[in-house]
């Protein structure tokens, strides 16, 4: 087994892939096919800032969603070889402060109608109502809120990135599946982290569990990196966590601030899931089934890290964009978007079945995974959660719960 | 030690047991009853033997990292391997049962065919987007084929003229013509194709798309889909319906296509491409291969972890035989 991470930096990666695309899109034009036609795709992302993570191991990500991004551009250019189509990507960065309505309207200048968001939901949403985002189709890699698919639905933005509902849903199957029904919920400071309870409360209640314990965690984070930090933590989590017995302790902190100092420290001897220790996600360095391995080399060998959910939602929108390019012969989105929404889309995407949109709320259904830190632990929808059309809606806000229409 | 019998009577008893012994032998040795059956099981590393007549497993052959797809040499006394993990073809003397040397392949090699001669094989390369030729004599790379995203099913003419590859993120059939080594044609299919198998008269190659749930049927002059067959199973999700592993009876009559999770193989008439049965078999059905005469077809069941055996006239799934974990390739030899 090669090592993943050799000593390239990111800079000279994206530098490869670029060249990368380059000489892909130079084979196309060159050999095979004489007139190439060029489907262009924007990437806008929010830069978050140095996150540091919790752990030494995770290494800090700076072109999270671009990577995955790139993966698919790569991977649509290797059948545009054949059949005369050639994909590109732009990348717009923002920053916090900034609106992203200005990075939209400059790539749309450019004559690029295909987007790639990877920004907060309120953003997200200005950009899908410019008035040029109507002939646009706009993917949306980055935001976990339940309201894009419930209340605040637009025919032009489709979500690749599932939404807390379906990856509290996916881990209260597993849960019941192991009956460990009795959950001691803790919740951090954030408003993110609070929406998150809110998702694994419906999960609860939809799944037959019942949260015995719930507490906040308030404590300022303070710096991540100290010389005597397990001390401190050891006592507090121990203190914290004396509460009445449960089966497993469930933690919501989505800006990674605390959740992963609970683990092997809480009081009672009892696992740790949510979105630390077991946890839902969409995508991991970890899974390595339905052919997944060879997917996670080739990334592993361009970007020198691991594949994160973000990259794997990036790269469903771009192969979104591929296999409806390829099979409508056209990069236009009056022809791309109602076949991917249509009942003939669907994608292979390494989870054992075939991908596809929801027409009521444009979110990808898709098999999830629950993992641990080095390993997948298990796929949900779990064996048993019955549906009238298909077991991936068991995950998330179905039909009749929605109030899109469309 | 005492001597149960006296001496004339177990004379004649050994007499007896030679006697049965050399019947057995001939029996064993008639061309008609006598193959073995291979498969590879990917996550135990070996090679399990069957015996064809028995149907009983017969040996045991530790292999290198994840063995997926073999085939047999012409004269059926040397088995190639797939050692995905290890990275390259490996050599089974079946006389022996001794690994006796590796091939070169490309990294990550999954599925491989020996030309009609015999003389090179083609090995799919699931990493880097390549077939690779081999000359088996020499033990040496000849060339390499640049095809699509993920190459994997691998499917020879019977005039040796084309290889078709398919490669699963692509979605391609690719059309590789053997003479000068150049894809010629490149055939769009369902999500994820696995397998492509040439009927024995060579005019079809069906191609089997695990995702898409179909298989396409392409008519080798032209390189256009004849038909797309699509699967329907009462009570099984169409998302859970996933064609794999395909073989065409040399009548060119019936074909038979595993189908993965749903725990069935379709069994399809070639003229209307209508599915006259499905046959309930192990769980995950892969790879298919058929006994010499086509009386039977076997099948490798990863997720139930043994190979079930198919009666071709009645239409009956009439045994199933334990193998290693996670069965994966299966090739019968005479």
């Amino acid at each position: 087994m090669r090592n993943p991470f050799s000593n390239k930096i990111n800079i000279q990666c994206s530098l490869l892939s670029v060249v990368w695309a380059v000489l892909l899109l130079g084979m196309s034009l060159g050999s095979l096919h004489a007139d190439t036609l060029d489907i262009p795709i924007g990437l806008i992302t929010e830069e978050e800032g140095r996150h540091i993570p919790l752990s030494l191991l995770q290494p800090v990500i700076e072109d999270i969603g671009e990577a995955g991004a790139l993966q698919g551009i790569h991977d649509n250019n290797t059948t545009g070889r054949f059949t005369g189509q050639s994909f590109t990507l732009t990348v717009e960065k923002v920053n916090p402060e900034e609106p992203a309505t200005q990075a939209f309207r400059k790539l749309h200048g450019q004559g690029i109608r295909l987007f790639l968001l990877n920004l907060p939901a309120k953003k997200l949403l200005k950009v899908a109502d410019q008035p040029e985002a109507k002939t646009s189709l706009l993917f949306n890699i980055g935001a976990t809120d339940d309201y894009l698919r419930q209340n605040e639905c637009r025919a032009n933005l489709l979500h690749t990135m599932p939404s807390r509902a379906m990856l509290a849903d996916a881990l209260a199957q597993y849960l019941a599946w192991k009956r460990w029904t009795k959950w001691f919920l803790v919740v951090g400071r954030h408003p993110q982290d609070k929406a998150y309870a809110k998702a694994l409360k419906r999960a609860a209640k939809r799944f037959g569990h019942k949260i015995v314990e719930q507490k906040q965690w308030d404590f300022e984070p303070g710096a991540r990196r100290t010389d005597s930090g397990h001390n401190r933590e050891q006592q507090v989590v121990n203190e914290y966590s004396q509460v009445g017995d449960y089966d497993i302790l469930i933690v919501a902190d989505e800006s990674d601030e605390f959740g992963e100092f609970l683990i092997y420290r809480t009081y009672r001897p009892r696992p740790v899931g949510g979105t630390h220790g077991l946890s839902p996600v969409a995508w991991s360095g970890v899974h390595e089934q339905w052919g997944a391995t060879q997917f996670q080399r080739r990334f592993n060998e361009q970007h020198a890290r691991w594949m994160t959910d973000r990259d794997f939602s990036a790269w469903l929108a771009v192969r979104s964009i591929g296999e409806a390019a390829t099979r409508t012969a056209s990069g236009q989105v009056d022809r791309l978007h109602p076949y991917i929404i249509g009942p003939a889309f669907n994608l292979a995407a390494f989870k054992g079945r075939p991908v596809s949109f929801r027409d009521w709320s444009n979110q990808l259904r898709q098999p999830l995974l629950i993992t641990s830190a080095r390993l997948t632990i298990s796929v949900s929808p779990q064996k048993g959660f019955l549906h009238q059309f298909t077991t991936l809606d068991t995950l998330g806000y179905d039909r009749p719960e929605s109030d899109c229409v469309n | 030690m005492r001597l149960k019998y006296p001496q004339n009577r177990l004379s004649i008893l050994l007499l007896l047991q030679r006697l049965l012994g050399s019947i057995l032998f001939m029996l064993l040795s008639t061309p008609l009853f006598a193959y073995t059956i291979y498969v590879s099981s990917e996550k135990d590393n070996q090679i399990t033997v069957i015996d064809g007549k028995s149907l009983k497993v017969v040996d045991e052959v530790s292999v290198g990292e994840r063995p997926r797809g073999i085939a047999l040499s012409k004269d059926n006394k040397t088995l190639y391997i797939c050692t995905s993990d290890a990275d390259r073809i490996e050599v089974l003397d079946l006389q022996t049962m001794k690994i006796t040397h590796t091939l070169p392949s490309g990294p990550d090699p999954e599925l491989l065919v020996i030309g009609p001669q015999g003389k090179y094989l083609y090995a799919a390369n699931e990493d880097d987007n390549m077939v690779t030729m081999v000359d088996i004599e020499k033990r040496a790379k000849v060339t390499e084929i640049q095809v699509g995203v993920e190459p994997e099913g691998m499917g020879i003419s019977p005039d040796g003229k084309w290889l078709v590859n398919t490669s699963e993120t692509t979605n391609m059939a690719h059309f590789i013509n053997l003479q000068n080594m150049k894809v010629e044609d490149n055939v769009l299919v369902d999500q994820r194709p696995r397998v492509a198998e040439f009927s024995s008269d060579g005019k079809q190659v069906w191609v089997s798309s695990e995702i898409g749930g179909t298989v396409s049927v392409i008519d080798t002059e032209s390189r256009k889909v004849l038909k797309k067959i699509a699967f329907k199973i009462p009570g099984i999700h169409k998302d859970l319906i996933q064609p794999v592993g395909i073989k065409i009876a040399t009548d060119g009559k019936q074909a038979f296509v595993a189908l993965g999770p749903a725990a069935r193989v379709a069994v399809i008439d070639t003229t209307s491409y209508e599915v006259e049965k499905y046959l309930l078999v192990g769980q995950r059905v892969w790879n298919l291969a058929f006994s010499p005469g086509e009386k039977f077809v076997f099948t490798t069941n990863g997720a139930s972890n043994d190979v079930s055996v198919i009666d071709v006239e009645r239409l009956k799934v009439k045994k199933s035989i334990r193998v290693g974990r996670l069965p994966w390739g299966i090739t019968v030899g005479e």
